[in-house]
């Protein structure tokens, strides 16, 4: 656990190249895709897809029903069940890099028929969908094991603190 | 005649104090009955979600521009940190904290995010004898730090121990405590800092009825996953920052014990009385005074007027 602090920041422009070589299926899945842009204070990192491919047994574990093989989660699937492959399946594609943002707020208070309310930002599905599977692999869970820190990330979490602790 | 009529304008006043007196405790009781910012936002933080990586304390810290942190906020050692007997809790260089915690029967930490929770019906606000504190309509509680004596009764009203204390300052010291980014982002409609750097986004960022009703969905979509209770939905007349957890909640050092009632509601009969006592008595004990007072003065003053009469009829 001791990295893992330095979980993604400013995950913001966070974007996976997926999808940009107009792959629409899983024989055009790409090898590799850069996480792009960790906001200033991380590196990006290139994420083993064709690993992940292999490890995974389903594509549903991280793409829902995006990828025609049916979701994963009974509560999905009430609805999601037969739906076809979908045109787009980048993280991006439906997951906003600011989820809070008010344009974001608005639109969800506006469409009242909306059940896809409670949708994660990006940075967070990335993380989320992550963390679980490498604590229960046994994969690296530290921040810096996934992408190193830049020198603004290290002034952001005062790393040249060297005090004791805090008494008061 | 002038004792009579001395006595009805008494009395006619004395009625006219006890029906403002009551005319004013019913509109008091009427403001009890206040339903909250329905427009307010809030925050939803899903404990189930932290993986105690203390972004979030990171991000408090540049947004207040808050003091250098003793120890960098990568480093885990802050959680096996005891104050007091208790763990780590806000205080002027740090306006949220995350403890850990390890609940019986389970093999899992938890981590627990503490900040303001910006009650509905703030406390702290009511205990402010300065009025430094103000409610916003964007749900905030914030306060006034020009107007802050230091006199720390916010302290002692928070039900939750936030507001802390600036005791490094020996000559200004005041209160200090999150503000829900108010000033730099919630009133203009952007989340506070910490909720924007959570890799895991275990805060959710909305109106606080629709957080109450993405609170819902989320139990009843995982019931195996959440305790079925939503802190802060009520505790204390509600309040903005909200929790749901896996784990029964006073395993990870929440107030169980608090009241669904405002701690306003505590004071309120109290202090209706107040205005009763002001205006009530002076009238009355005067009209006693009066009276008691004007029966023995009229009798002499008749006794008074017949002797001279009758002396006046002997000349």
């Amino acid at each position: 656990m001791k990295n893992w602090n330095a979980a993604t920041m400013n995950l913001l422009v966070l974007v996976l190249l997926f999808g940009l070589a107009g792959f629409a299926g899983a024989t055009d899945m790409p090898e590799t895709v850069v996480l792009d842009t960790l906001g200033e204070l991380y590196e990006p990192v290139e994420f083993d897809h064709t690993l992940h491919t292999e490890l995974g047994e389903d594509c549903s574990i991280c793409h829902h029903h995006t990828t025609g093989t049916g979701p994963e989660s009974a509560n999905c699937a009430r609805c999601h069940a037969d739906s076809p492959e979908s045109e787009v399946v980048a993280c991006s594609d439906c997951h906003e890099a600011e989820p809070f943002a008010a344009g974001v707020l608005q639109a969800k208070a506006e469409d009242r028929m909306r059940y896809h309310k409670d949708k994660p930002g990006l940075k967070a599905v990335y993380h989320l969908s992550c963390m679980g599977c490498h604590e229960a692999w046994g994969a690296p869970v530290g921040c810096q094991e996934c992408h190193a820190r830049t020198p603004a990330g290290d002034d952001y979490y005062h790393a040249d603190a060297k005090g004791d602790a805090v008494t008061h | 005649m002038s004792g009579i009529s001395r006595r009805r304008f008494l009395a006619a006043s004395a009625a006219g104090c006890v029906a403002t007196t009551f005319a004013g405790s019913k509109k008091a009781l009427a403001a009890g009955t206040f339903g909250g910012y329905p427009e307010g936002m809030g925050v939803l933080v899903d404990i189930t979600r932290c993986v105690g990586c203390r972004t979030c304390e990171a991000a408090c810290n540049k947004e207040q521009n808050l003091p250098d942190p003793e120890r960098p906020f990568d480093d885990m050692s802050v959680f096996d940190e005891i104050h007091h007997g208790q763990q780590r809790r806000t205080n002027e260089k740090a306006y949220t904290v995350i403890n850990r915690y390890e609940p019986t029967g389970s093999d899992q930490k938890v981590y627990r995010k503490v900040q303001c929770n910006h009650c509905a019906e703030p406390a702290c606000l009511s205990s402010c004898f300065v009025n430094a504190y103000k409610k916003t309509d964007e749900g905030a509680v914030i306060y006034n730090d020009k107007v802050c004596v230091g006199c720390r009764n916010c302290m002692v009203a928070c039900p939750f121990n936030i507001p802390a204390y600036s005791y490094s300052s020996a000559f200004d010291p005041i209160i200090k405590k999150c503000v829900f980014c108010y000033d730099t982002r919630l009133k203009e409609g952007r989340p506070p800092a910490c909720v924007e750097s959570c890799p895991q986004q275990v805060m959710t960022f909305g109106k606080r009825d629709d957080l109450i009703k993405i609170a819902n969905q989320r139990i009843r979509n995982n019931p195996d996953l959440y305790v079925d209770h939503i802190y802060g939905e009520h505790e204390m007349g509600g309040t903005h920052w909200m929790y749901l957890s896996g784990v029964p909640f006073d395993e990870l050092a929440f107030n169980m014990h608090l009241s669904n009632e405002p701690i306003l509601n505590n004071v309120k009969d109290f202090l209706g009385t107040v205005p009763m006592v002001l205006a009530i008595w002076p009238a009355l004990f005067t009209g006693f005074h009066l009276l008691a007072t004007n029966k023995k003065n009229g009798h002499g003053h008749e006794e008074e007027e017949s002797k001279h009469n009758d002396e006046g009829g002997d000349q």
